[in-house]
């Protein structure tokens, strides 16, 4: 009995093609929108997350001048005392929990060699600037000791610049190449693997030298502009906040009720931040498309009880030439059944082309989430089901001659 | 004379309560006998539909006994009553009821669907039961390529392609012309006459009523009239019964 069943359910889905079409068009809508929309969420929180997890886990970058906000200057305008390397040194040796303490100075300038010129912005820094900022290298060699107290004219230069620079080049790399910068020509020594972009712009748009070099040939002032501090895992990062902040009052021979006259910008801080501002915009496309979904359901709630007073005398019709309630409703429930999942199978096959599609085009990982696409199938296959057989099961009920009848 | 196939005792139907109330049958004894072909005429609300889908099992009394071979349906279930209609019963509508989009030939099918049939015993019975309504090469039309008089025709071979005992037919001329009526009358009497199925039929027009030979009338929920009708139009006015191929 199950087969026949079966072959008239699918005879009848057939038979109504317009209407089998529409029901599967609202589910398809349905389940593609959530999954999509989910899917793009998760994804731009997921590269979001690397991004910030590329710009160095456990980071404190400390500036001197008030705060003025997250992505701030830091301001360091006239007055405030600038950091000294010194501040660097003692941090490293009297702050428990601290992996790499690395003083930067930065300056916008134009590089120059290989008869091109690009610009970009120098940092002077020490060999700790690679741990703090998880950076390595793709070739060449780090900054030696003597190099960073000579302050010697290398460089190590990041791929955007060595892209611009040295590309078509006979070793592409531009390693051992003179690199001019402003007035003064550095050998580039080594190249810094990508990173790519970052909610800071390009990170691979940068060239290192030493501090002292920076110092010396490019800004001619010995100050210091950021201190970089990484910890180490698992540290109490409140804890080392605290007696970071207390060691720089003391260095900055600040009174006890002087205001700090720098700011601790802690990039964990900033990861949280906009990993739950992703989040929520996550929930919040999701609440868009479950929208969708709703009107999907809807759509195929309509479908369905349109059609109820043709599928009710059909059943009048069935129960009349002696089928047996059971049978009327199992006809039902497998057409239902068989609707739902062709329109969930047609929309998860979209909703995964669409997502693929358009992350890639966004530029985010394509993050498949099993749960949202069961979650969306069941809501949907639900829907079909519950407003195709329901309503065939009160006719299968009537009296013959009742659903024969219905108007 | 062999007990009746059908026997209706104290039947009454009630239809709604309280002011609402209206019974639409009042008391009905009636004995029908295998082979017979009566018509059961009266004026609209006498009670006579009523009194058809009970006969047909469609419908259930609310007091009284029905007896169909001894058996009281009054007293069985959904299903019950669906596998002896499966069985024993076909039905001719008004307005046809057949399956929209549905081509003739899976419209007859329909009954022995649910009998269980194989596909090839289905085929071969419907485009017999096509075949003997005078619609043979018609199996792959849908209803709605098929004229009324047509589509009747195609709801009376789906009544008789499983063979049944008795054939109800309620108002089956109501919606078709005279000529197209005097052509269905003309089949339900070769069927009863040659196949030997009784047929019990509703109608309120009286020169259908006269191929009966048996006319039965309600009048307000009681019948009034149970006659034999000793001469029964036995060809339609100037058409030609369809070929006997069965």
């Amino acid at each position: 009995m199950l087969y026949s069943v079966f072959m008239l359910a699918l005879r009848s889905i057939r038979r109504n093609l317009l209407r089998s079409f529409l029901t599967i068009l609202g589910i398809v809508i349905g389940v593609s929108a959530v999954i999509t929309m989910v899917t793009l969420g998760n994804g731009a929180t997921q590269s979001i997350k690397t991004q910030i997890s590329g710009l160095g886990t456990n980071l404190l970058m400390v500036r001197p001048g008030q705060r003025s906000g997250p992505g701030g200057s830091g301001g360091g305008g006239a007055g405030v005392p600038q950091f000294k390397e010194g501040d660097a040194e003692a941090i490293a040796a009297q702050i428990g929990g601290v992996a790499a303490v690395a003083p930067e100075g930065r300056a916008s300038v134009t590089v120059v060699a290989n008869g091109r010129n690009w610009s970009t912005s120098v940092i002077g820094s020490s060999n700790a600037w690679f741990d703090t900022g998880n950076w390595k290298l793709a070739s060449g060699r780090i900054f030696e000791a003597d190099e960073q107290r000579a302050g010697a004219a290398v460089c190590i230069i990041g791929e955007t610049v060595r892209r611009e620079i040295f590309d078509g080049t006979a070793g592409q790399t531009g390693l051992g190449e003179q690199l001019r910068v402003r007035k003064f020509s550095c050998t580039v020594i080594g190249i810094l693997a990508a990173k790519g972009q970052s909610g800071m712009g390009d990170q691979d748009d940068t060239v290192v030298v030493p501090l002292r070099t920076l110092q010396r040939r490019v800004t001619g002032s010995l100050k210091v502009a950021t201190l970089l501090v990484s910890m180490r895992d698992g540290s109490d990062s409140t804890r080392l906040k605290a007696s970071l902040m207390q060691l720089l009052r003391e260095r900055r021979n600040l009174a006890a009720g002087d205001d700090d006259d720098f700011n601790i910008f802690d990039t964990q801080q900033l990861a949280e931040t906009l990993s739950s501002t992703t989040q929520v915009l996550t929930t919040l496309l999701g609440a868009v498309a479950a929208v969708s979904l709703l009107v999907g359901g809807i759509g195929i709630m309509n479908i369905m009880l349109v059609s109820v007073t043709e599928r009710t005398r059909e059943i009048g019709l069935r129960l009349a030439v002696g089928a047996l309630e059971r049978e009327v409703l199992l006809q039902f429930l497998i057409e239902a059944v068989v609707l739902s999942a062709m329109g969930g199978v047609v929309g998860i096959v979209i909703a995964t082309a669409a997502s693929w599609g358009l992350s890639s085009l966004m530029d985010v990982p394509y993050a498949f989430d099993p749960f949202i696409n069961l979650l969306s199938l069941a809501f949907s296959a639900g829907i079909g089901v519950l407003f195709g057989y329901f309503p065939a099961r009160r006719a299968a009920r009537m009296d013959p001659i009742e659903a024969l009848r219905h108007e | 004379m062999s007990d009746p196939l059908i026997q209706l005792r104290g039947v009454t139907k009630r239809y709604g309560s309280g002011v609402a109330e209206l019974m639409a049958l009042k008391g009905i004894d009636l004995d029908i006998h295998a082979g017979e072909f009566v018509s059961i005429m009266g004026p609209s609300g006498s009670g006579k539909s009523t009194a058809m889908n009970i006969l047909g099992c469609l419908d259930t009394p609310t007091a009284g006994q029905y007896l169909f071979k001894g058996t009281h349906v009054e007293a069985l279930s959904h299903d019950q009553r669906a596998r002896l209609r499966r069985r024993y019963l076909g039905f001719v509508f008004q307005g046809f009821n057949l399956l929209a989009r549905t081509s003739a030939q899976e419209n007859v099918e329909l009954p022995l669907l649910y009998r269980g049939d194989s596909a090839s015993v289905r085929r071969a019975a419907a485009a017999k039961a096509l075949q003997a309504v005078g619609l043979g090469g018609w199996e792959h039309h849908t209803p709605a390529e098929l004229s009324g008089g047509q589509q009747q025709r195609v709801a009376i071979a789906r009544a008789i392609v499983t063979e049944p005992a008795v054939v109800l037919a309620d108002e089956p001329t109501g919606n078709l012309d005279t000529q197209r009526s005097h052509e269905i009358m003309g089949l339900l009497m070769a069927l009863n006459k040659d196949h030997g199925i009784t047929v019990l039929m509703v109608t309120h027009e009286a020169d259908m009523a006269a191929y009966a030979r048996r006319m039965v009338h309600f009048i307000d929920g009681r019948i009034a009239d149970d006659v034999a009708n000793p001469h029964p139009t036995t060809a339609a006015p100037g058409v030609p019964l369809p070929a006997e191929t069965r």
